[in-house]
């Protein structure tokens, strides 16, 4: 059990930078992992800097009908003035694929922020002290869990703004909505690793010496229950994104006036879509995909890696010095590689 | 994958089974409870639903009528009581648009939508299941990293988009499959037509016997079926990859090797079996996130089901009839997992209490 702690002298310890997320598992990997990993980083990357710069990178403003020359016209094809034509309302499309960026990377990281500090805070309370509250909130959660996500998130948007949206309200009832339906998740997980990490050694010990339950669940629980996070962070993400798009999609996403969405966009394009009119849904589409695919693919490798039952088998051996501080089994010694995991497969499946 | 497995030994696996039966069932209660309560507190903060729809429409003292006569200007607590009331009879409410009863639209549509989640789901199995033992065998190696990046490609594309990339391509530019719709006018003439209806149209296009008709009905189905079954495979397919690739290690996979079985037979029989439990439970999960995407599959497709229902009664803003479906929808969700946790239980004597 004591190897398990993260200060074991038996452990060289890495440099900070080194045992950061995602640079801990970018020097874990191998191969195909490896460039999976890659790839989701440069397309995150590249979608988190396009809504940076959008007000650099976009020809026209998100809710521009017209310039000097006149009005854009509708659903006009590809042309050096809109490179990648108009839009059904006479939008500029490549400034809205752009601005529409801005838009969903506002909401993921107002949804995500929100939900790991209400998942995290509820978790860690309902796995410490048990109880009746825990039973209630595991209840009430594990309801949620099973509900369809869109389904949740329309009925809280419904709930917060009546269906109707401005720029900001829009966005915080976007992001409220789609943090409902993430909590759960947050706090299921952080339950769990919290009811394992109270009955460890060093916790028992805390409490011996006298420290105060607020201290061990911050300094002790907090701090070793927390490895699992970037994971359901990056994989939340992009469901956040997906999620948005969905609303968006049923007429429930922020006015073309007061932002660009990708989802709303996309609903105002099915109509286009028959008469064969391409470019109004095909590049919003294209857009919305590699954003998802990109953190998509960053959770996936991030998860894989985590997992030691399908790490590649080099790696396992590679990185095996700080392997115990990442395992989530505790006690289970990984120096022997693929042989020595057999011991996991019962604990980690049950 | 949430019960824990039982550590005391099975005393007589009938007994155990049925007392694991009843306490699951029971479980659904608070489940189904506290979902309808949730939503029908979300629903009603913002105001009655009266106002909702017709808030402009209306002067406030008609609008005032409407909602007593309604009884939306009771308590709070009164109305909730009574709507629990209701459901527990089986009354949904009455939709504010057109009027009906919410569990009439439910039957009418519902069999719509089961019908897209039917083709679905064959889409999902038929592709998502034997991708996933070949990525599982060919571990690490081309096959798999292309596999896994084609079932990432399927999840990562919102149906919606799916849906109009597929319709681009095959009803606008290949003009081989129709554009939308469950049927031609005279395919849908015929269907209302029909003595006694199921609504399911595959079904009554058999009972029809027209071959045209059934031509017509399957013609229509491919799109929406391999908009919503794709999405589904591709979390099959990593859900199967990962499973295998964990029972692949076992030692009784290595004896089965030693004895001379056949790797395919290896793969297919000694290492998918024991992965099937948490490949069925997590199917059960999927259930939920099938009825969402059945929810933006049919508004693509115009696949008058419950989805495309719900999405018409969001844009009305008529939120009765939205939080009769939710709510039923809930209950469907809430059963569905129930099956199969049943299913699980059957399977491997383990999950049971």
């Amino acid at each position: 059990m004591a190897i398990t702690t993260a200060t074991s002298p038996s452990t060289p310890k890495r440099s900070l930078w080194r045992r950061l997320p995602i640079v801990h598992q970018l020097s874990q990997s191998v191969g195909i992992q490896r460039g999976m990993l890659v790839t989701g980083l440069v397309l995150t990357a590249l979608f988190v800097l396009t809504a940076l710069l959008a007000p650099i990178l976009a020809p026209y403003g998100y809710s521009q009908l017209r310039d000097e020359s006149g009005g854009f016209g509708a659903q006009r094809p590809p042309s050096a003035e809109h490179l990648l034509g108009t839009t059904v309302g006479g939008y500029d499309v490549l400034s809205r694929v752009i601005w529409g960026a801005q838009t969903a990377l506002s909401v993921v990281v107002v949804a995500v922020l929100l939900s790991i500090f209400a998942g995290v805070a509820l978790g860690l309370v309902s796995g410490y002290f048990g109880g009746w509250l825990d039973r209630i909130l595991v209840v009430v959660c594990d309801a949620i869990y099973a509900f369809p996500t869109l389904l949740l998130a329309i009925v809280m948007s419904i709930a917060i703004s009546g269906g109707q949206s401005s720029l900001w309200g829009g966005i915080f009832a976007a992001a409220i909505s789609i943090t409902v339906v993430f909590i759960p998740q947050y706090f299921r997980v952080i339950r769990a690793e919290t009811v394992r990490i109270k009955s460890e050694a060093y916790v028992e010990s805390a409490k011996v010496v006298g420290t105060g339950n607020v201290r061990i669940m911050f300094r002790h629980v907090l701090r070793n229950a927390t490895r699992t996070l970037p994971l359901i962070f990056t994989l939340n993400a992009s469901e956040a994104i997906l999620t948005l798009a969905g609303l968006g999609f049923l007429g429930f996403g922020i006015e073309p006036t007061s932002a660009s969405e990708w989802g709303f966009d996309l609903n105002k394009a099915l109509s286009d879509v028959s008469s064969g009119i391409w470019w109004t849904s095909v590049p919003v589409g294209l857009a919305l995909v590699l954003a998802v695919l990109g953190m998509t693919l960053v959770g996936e490798s991030l998860n894989d890696l985590a997992d030691p039952r399908l790490r590649g088998r080099r790696a396992v051996a590679a990185s095996s010095g700080t392997v115990a501080e990442t395992s989530v089994v505790p006690g289970g010694s990984l120096t022997a590689g693929p042989g020595g995991l057999a011991g996991l497969e019962n604990e980690g499946r049950s | 994958m949430s019960k824990p497995a039982s550590p005391r030994p099975r005393k007589g696996s009938g007994g155990s089974f049925w007392r694991y039966l009843v306490i699951r069932f029971l479980l659904i209660i608070p489940t189904v409870f506290i979902l309808v309560t949730l939503v029908f507190i979300l629903m009603r903060t913002t105001g009655d639903p009266i106002t909702a729809a017709l808030g402009d429409r209306l002067t406030a003292v008609e609008l005032a009528e409407r909602v007593a006569a309604a009884g939306y200007d009771r308590p709070i607590f009164v109305q909730y009581m009574e709507y629990l009331g209701q459901i527990l009879t089986g009354d949904f409410g009455t939709t504010l648009s057109d009027n009906r009863p919410v569990l009439e639209v439910l039957l009418t549509y519902g069999a719509a939508t089961l019908e897209l989640a039917f083709y679905a789901l064959i889409v999902a199995f038929a592709v998502g299941i034997p991708l996933g033992m070949v990525a599982a065998y060919f571990r690490d190696k081309t096959p798999d990293a292309i596999l896994r990046i084609v079932a990432i490609l399927f999840y990562a594309t919102p149906v919606f988009f799916a849906g109009m990339l597929l319709k681009l391509i095959f009803s606008v530019w290949l003009k081989v499959l129709p554009v939308s719709g469950r049927g031609t006018t005279t395919t849908e003439l015929e269907m209302q037509l029909l003595e006694g209806k199921t609504g399911i149209y595959l079904w009554d296009a058999l009972r029809i016997g027209d071959p045209g008709i059934l031509g017509d009905v399957l013609a229509h189905a491919v799109l929406p079926g391999l908009t919503l079954g794709l999405l589904t495979a591709g979390i099959f397919l990593r859900l199967v990859r990962t499973n295998v690739i964990g029972t692949l290690s076992t030692d009784y996979v290595d004896a089965g090797r030693s004895r001379g079985v056949r790797e395919f037979r290896l793969v297919t029989k000694h290492a998918y079996r024991p992965a099937l439990i948490p490949i069925i439970t997590v199917i059960g999960l999927q259930i939920a996130l099938l009825l969402g995407g059945a929810v933006l599959t049919e508004t693509t497709f115009e696949w008058k089901g419950l989805g495309f229902q719900l999405a018409e009664y969001l844009q009305a803003r008529d939120f009765v009839a939205v939080q009769g479906i939710v709510v039923l929808l809930a209950v469907i969700v809430a059963l569905t997992n129930f099956i199969v946790d049943v299913i699980a239980a059957l399977i491997d004597p383990r999950v049971r209490y």
